[in-house]
């Protein structure tokens, strides 16, 4: 008999449809807000107007008198409870409802639970809360003022405004290393405080059954069996008796890993009236409250000899934390991966220096489509080779070509600790020149500056640690960063496979069956995959920080592999000889020397069911916990080119190319669908994207007139390649992919961009790179930095 | 959205239509698209009685051009004047339609509504100010037409009295050859405009006969650039008269800085966008 065509059959490499879009284009997901329970009343969130104010009273009698209002919590209330605060993921606290102070605009204040959302509505708008404004804190350079406000008055031993100091490497090296350079190199940048703004806004339905005692939480979240364990150690209920449920999610891009204060506030009411109680926060909610992404100030240095050669990079971080510290973030360090800058390139040594600083502006800055400040390593990576491939006079492309890590060099450490296992960074980067035709570039630039016209091009080459973690460098809660994955094979072979982890629309039901598939050879079709429900899957640490494939994806290949062990045995039962005579190929065993004789993985699946030796437990069926020994290390080479329009600033994308290498592609597609999806988000952040505060605390971006998500419209195409180092410790050589281009993409555009206005004396402007700064920076032939101001000149 | 209660009225006549409103006076809105008005109700900041949905009325619909007059009805969407055949005499009109707001949007707002909603970022009233039209408006005492130059009284604020109902939008007859083009610099798509210039000219042989020039979001209303057309009526499109236009142009913005950009640099994007409107009359999109 031939052998089983693993892409027939879905398997590995596989670019199967999107199994879960069949539900999606038709509108048939079913998401929080589609899920009616019988009973359920609806809660709406009175948030703050002022940045930084002193509560003097809150008057609920109105809201209270409204007909359908059902209950109306104050921190007070909660504070009864011991609810008014609670514990961050950076072990901070933060407020549920504010009981003393407000400390960012759109804080929440009350809840009121209602008949109907209008009612919940109608009866926020009653409540009367008087206010005693403070003197809000909007920057870092505020916040560190020596008169500035003390914003965190409520931690006992707090007497400044900040949250922490960090520091790794080695200073002594590093100041060695300076002295000796020719040429020292220097870069001052922000990353914008942007939003990850899931289409789907964070939502909960919680229902406490007052008869079994039982709390099942129906949510909006990434992480599902984390919420189950915080609740369970936190609130101190019983761990058995909480169900969470996370159903189809629209959208997370780290926004939906936190726990939010709507999220307690619906359980205590449904605790309180023993009733089903649903909130769903509205986008301004959404975009005004919930985890952010970067608001980072960079500055560094770069020693550097002439010939080119890096000798060392000293950085400093000033991070805007706002509120409260609730940074999402699963890493062992306070700048979570910060430190994973310039892992792709041998730089000899180096020292990094950072600070946290409260502020009146939203907390919970999370991974926003990153593993933790990844996004800001690799950016500010990325613009300090550019600007230090300028100060040395050298071609950018060959700048960063005798810099990258050789093939030979793995697994090469860090400076900084980290050890980067796999690549072929020469070839990634060979392959994006040769793409774009950079050389071609270079000429037809020439010429069209003689003509008045601006074209750039800008690379960005970046590794970047991913598929948290390996217990070495992280933990949530003191638990480790495993996945987990059970595998039911039932007695005509098709099977269910219940994962830890759980898609926001990555594709996981699909790509999962194509592991089973490829390990079992049975086909993805026959494979059906459950997550969300910690009732019903295995504990796992949930999707984030891209660790899905490099985490629970081989804890799906490992759970396969016990089940084909199993298998093994019936076959040898079937097949009347020794197990040690079984041979595997895909979807089959058969007797080592007579492969005519062979039992297909359908076969011995009924066998484990009707026919199993004797002595054998019946079944097929297994469950693998997997503990990554390392993160996985894809790479990247971005190339844009643009053309920038002097009289207006406006600038277009020409071509933009990418180049992967995330190691075997379970399904082509869906990786490629990742990369577009983290390109466009690049693109934005480049371009448009960004949250600020006006001198009030008033947030400019809390709906979508003025925090832009890019359109088809303007999104340019890419062009898309791919190179295949596998990662030498995955079980079947993947690496984690769906954040690689929102990391390494923004760095290419902007480098296009000031590559274009490379004789103006312009060194940076910061991002976004919108028209009216591109303009300024060309007529002043200055730098344009810091957040677009919030003018009213 | 969990906007405040409200009535919903949706008569299927004209005459039902200005009875509600003159009953309701203040309290009541048309809903036409509704593209503007919906998002108002969403956030509360509108909380109007009575919600006349004139979307049933019939004879609202249309837009066509009668002895080279441009008539525009109230449920006249976007997309109609996107998708139009008949516009070739008004090049500014189509040269606008397909920059306003978004696909969706364009789905189902109305030219009509914008000038109503008289926001200072609409794009459609300084096309209409530029070609010197006209918004008919129908009320207890009949019909009356508004001058677009005095429709818009203020940010949001309309010339419409109390029962009165705008039921289309005219552009006069151009004479001669007709040329016109909107520039809108906007961030993204369905963005507001940062700057938006409609330029509208006339010209017999090589002189300018008529000149429209009028500005979107650089000011607390829309602003005709009348000394800029001056400068341009009677002569012929020249650099020097184009320079001219373009730096009058931008001496009558209005602008404020805020975080689509400076002062300075919505000024000049003023004069760069009449330079260009001037310069090129064909319907190719800008920024």
């Amino acid at each position: 008999m031939t052998a089983l065509d693993e892409i027939k059959i879905g398997g590995l490499g596989a670019s199967r449809r999107r199994v879960e879009d069949a539900r999606f284009v038709r509108g048939r997901g079913n998401y929080t807000d589609d899920i009616v329970l019988p009973g359920m009343l609806h809660m709406e969130i009175l948030r703050s107007p002022l940045a930084h104010a002193r509560i003097t009273s809150i008057d609920t009698s109105r809201a209270w008198e409204i007909p359908g209002v059902r209950l109306v919590l104050t921190g007070e209330m909660m504070a009864q409870r011991n609810l008014a605060w609670m514990p961050t993921l950076s072990y901070d606290t933060q407020a549920v409802l504010a009981t003393d102070k407000v400390r960012f605009q759109g804080q929440e204040v009350c809840v009121v639970v209602a008949d109907d959302p209008y009612i919940a509505k109608d009866g926020c708008d009653a409540i009367v809360v008087e206010y005693e404004p403070l003197t809000p804190v909007v920057n870092p350079l505020q916040s560190r003022a020596a008169d500035a406000p003390l914003i965190r008055d409520d931690k006992e031993g707090q007497v400044d405004n900040t949250c922490y100091r960090w520091e790794v490497g080695d200073r002594a090296a590093t100041e060695r290393a300076f002295a000796q350079a020719d040429v020292v190199s220097r870069m001052q940048l922000h990353y914008p405080r942007s939003h990850p703004s899931p289409i789907e806004c964070c939502g909960s339905i919680a229902d406490f059954d007052p008869a079994t005692q039982k709390l099942t939480v129906y949510m909006t979240t990434q992480a599902p069996h984390i919420i189950r364990a915080a609740v369970a150690l936190v609130a101190e209920l019983p761990e058995h008796m909480i169900r969470i449920v996370s159903p189809d999610i629209g959208g997370g891009f780290g926004n939906k890993v936190p726990v939010y204060p709507g999220y307690v506030a619906s359980i205590l009411a449904s605790i309180l009236l023993g009733r089903p109680v649903k909130w769903i926060e509205d986008r301004t909610g959404n975009l005004a409250s919930t985890g952010f992404g970067r608001d980072m100030y960079l500055a560094a240095e770069m020693a550097l000899r002439s010939d080119g050669r890096i000798l060392a990079v000293r950085m400093h971080a000033d991070t805007d934390q706002g509120a409260f510290f609730a940074d999402a973030q699963p890493t062992k360090f306070k700048i979570g991966l910060l430190h994973s800058a310039f892992a792709c390139y041998d730089i000899g040594t180096g020292h990094i220096t950072a600070q946290g600083h409260y502020t009146n502006k939203a907390p919970g800055g999370v991974a926003y489509r990153c593993s933790f400040r990844v996004t800001e390593a690799m950016f500010f990576q990325e613009r300090m080779m550019q600007a230090a491939a300028v100060d040395l006079g050298m071609d950018q492309a060959e700048f960063r070509r005798i810099n990258l890590l050789r093939d030979d060099a793995f697994p090469a450490r860090t400076p900084f600790g980290f050890l980067v296992d796999s690549g072929q960074y020469g070839k990634c980067l060979r392959l994006g020149l040769d793409a774009i035709g950079y050389e071609q570039f270079l000429v037809d630039q020439a010429e069209a500056r003689t003509r008045g016209r601006r074209l750039g091009i800008g690379i960005s080459t970046m590794t970047e640690p991913l598929g948290a973690g390996n217990s070495r460098e992280y933990d949530i809660l003191g638990i480790k960063m495993f996945d987990s994955a059970e595998l039911r094979v039932h007695m005509t072979g098709k099977a269910i496979l219940r994962v830890g982890a759980k898609s926001q629309g990555q594709g996981h039901e699909t790509t999962w069956g194509q592991i089973v598939a490829h390990e079992l050879g049975i086909p993805a079709a026959d494979v059906i995959v459950e997550e969300g429900d910690t009732d019903t899957a295995p504990f796992g640490m949930g999707t984030y920080a891209s660790r899905s494939t490099p985490v629970a994806g081989a804890a799906i290949s490992m759970v396969a592999r016990k089940v084909r062990a199993k298998a093994r045995k019936l076959a040898a039962h079937l097949l009347e000889c020794s197990e040690e005579d079984v041979e595997w190929e895909l979807g089959r065993l058969y007797v080592r020397g007579a492969p005519h004789r062979g039992a297909t993985i359908q076969e011995c699946a009924m066998a484990a069911y009707s026919n199993m030796p004797d002595g054998m437990e019946p079944g097929l069926e297994n469950v693998a916990y997997y503990d990554p020994p390392n993160l996985t290390w894809p790479f990247a080479c971005y190339i844009a080119t643009v053309e920038v329009d002097p009289e207006t600033g406006v600038w277009d994308v020409l071509r933009f190319v990418a180049v992967d290498d995330c190691g075997v592609r379970i399904n082509p597609m869906v990786v490629e669908g990742q990369i577009m999806g983290g390109l466009t988000e690049a693109y934005a952040m480049s371009s448009m994207q960004f949250q600020t505060y006006d001198a009030e605390g008033n947030m400019v971006g809390s709906n979508y007139m003025d925090y832009l998500l890019p359109t088809a419209w303007e999104t340019p195409g890419f062009e898309l390649h791919e190179v295949v180092t596998p990662c030498p410790h995955h079980p079947i050589g993947a690496k984690g992919v769906g954040e690689c281009a929102a990391v390494g993409g923004p760095a290419a555009f902007v480098n296009a961009v000031h590559d274009a206005l490379s004789d103006t004396g312009v060194r940076n402007i910061d991002m976004p790179l919108l028209p009216d700064r591109v303009w300024q920076a060309l007529q002043d032939g200055r730098d344009v930095s810091g957040m677009p101001p919030v003018r009213s000149d | 959205m969990y906007p405040s209660r409200f009535r919903y009225e949706a008569p299927h006549s004209l005459d039902e239509a200005r009875s509600l409103l003159a009953q309701y006076g203040d309290e009541a809105k048309v809903l036409a698209g509704g593209q503007s008005l919906v998002p108002l109700l969403k956030l509360r900041f509108a909380a109007p009685e009575l919600l006349v949905d004139i979307n049933g009325v019939p004879g609202l619909g249309h837009h066509r051009v009668e002895a080279g007059v441009l008539r525009v009805g109230a449920l006249c969407r976007h997309v109609d004047l996107e998708r139009s055949s008949v516009l070739a005499r008004h090049p500014l009109v189509a040269s606008a339609a397909p920059l306003i707001a978004d696909p969706i949007v364009r789905n189902r707002g109305t030219l009509v509504g914008s000038l109503c909603h008289a926001d200072p970022q609409g794009d459609w009233a300084s096309v209409l100010l530029a070609l010197g039209g006209h918004v008919v408006a129908e009320g207890p005492h009949g019909r009356r037409p508004i001058p677009m130059a005095e429709f818009t009284l203020g940010p949001f604020q309309n010339a419409l009295r109390p029962g009165e109902i705008a039921v289309e939008a005219v552009a006069p007859a151009p004479r001669g050859q007709v040329s016109g083009r909107y520039l809108k610099l906007e961030r993204r798509v369905g963005d507001f405009a940062t700057v938006g210039v409609a330029v509208a000219l006339e010209t017999d042989g090589d002189r300018v006969v008529r000149a429209g020039i009028a500005l979107t979001g650089v000011g607390p209303h829309t602003i005709a650039a009348t000394a800029a057309e001056q400068a341009l009526v009677g002569r012929p499109l020249t650099a020097a008269t184009v320079e001219e236009a373009a730096q009058l142009a931008a001496e009558a913005s209005r602008p404020k800085g805020d975080h689509r950009g400076s002062v300075a640099y919505k000024r000049h994007v003023v004069a760069t966008f009449v330079r260009r409107g001037l310069a090129r009359t064909d319907l190719e999109a800008v920024a």
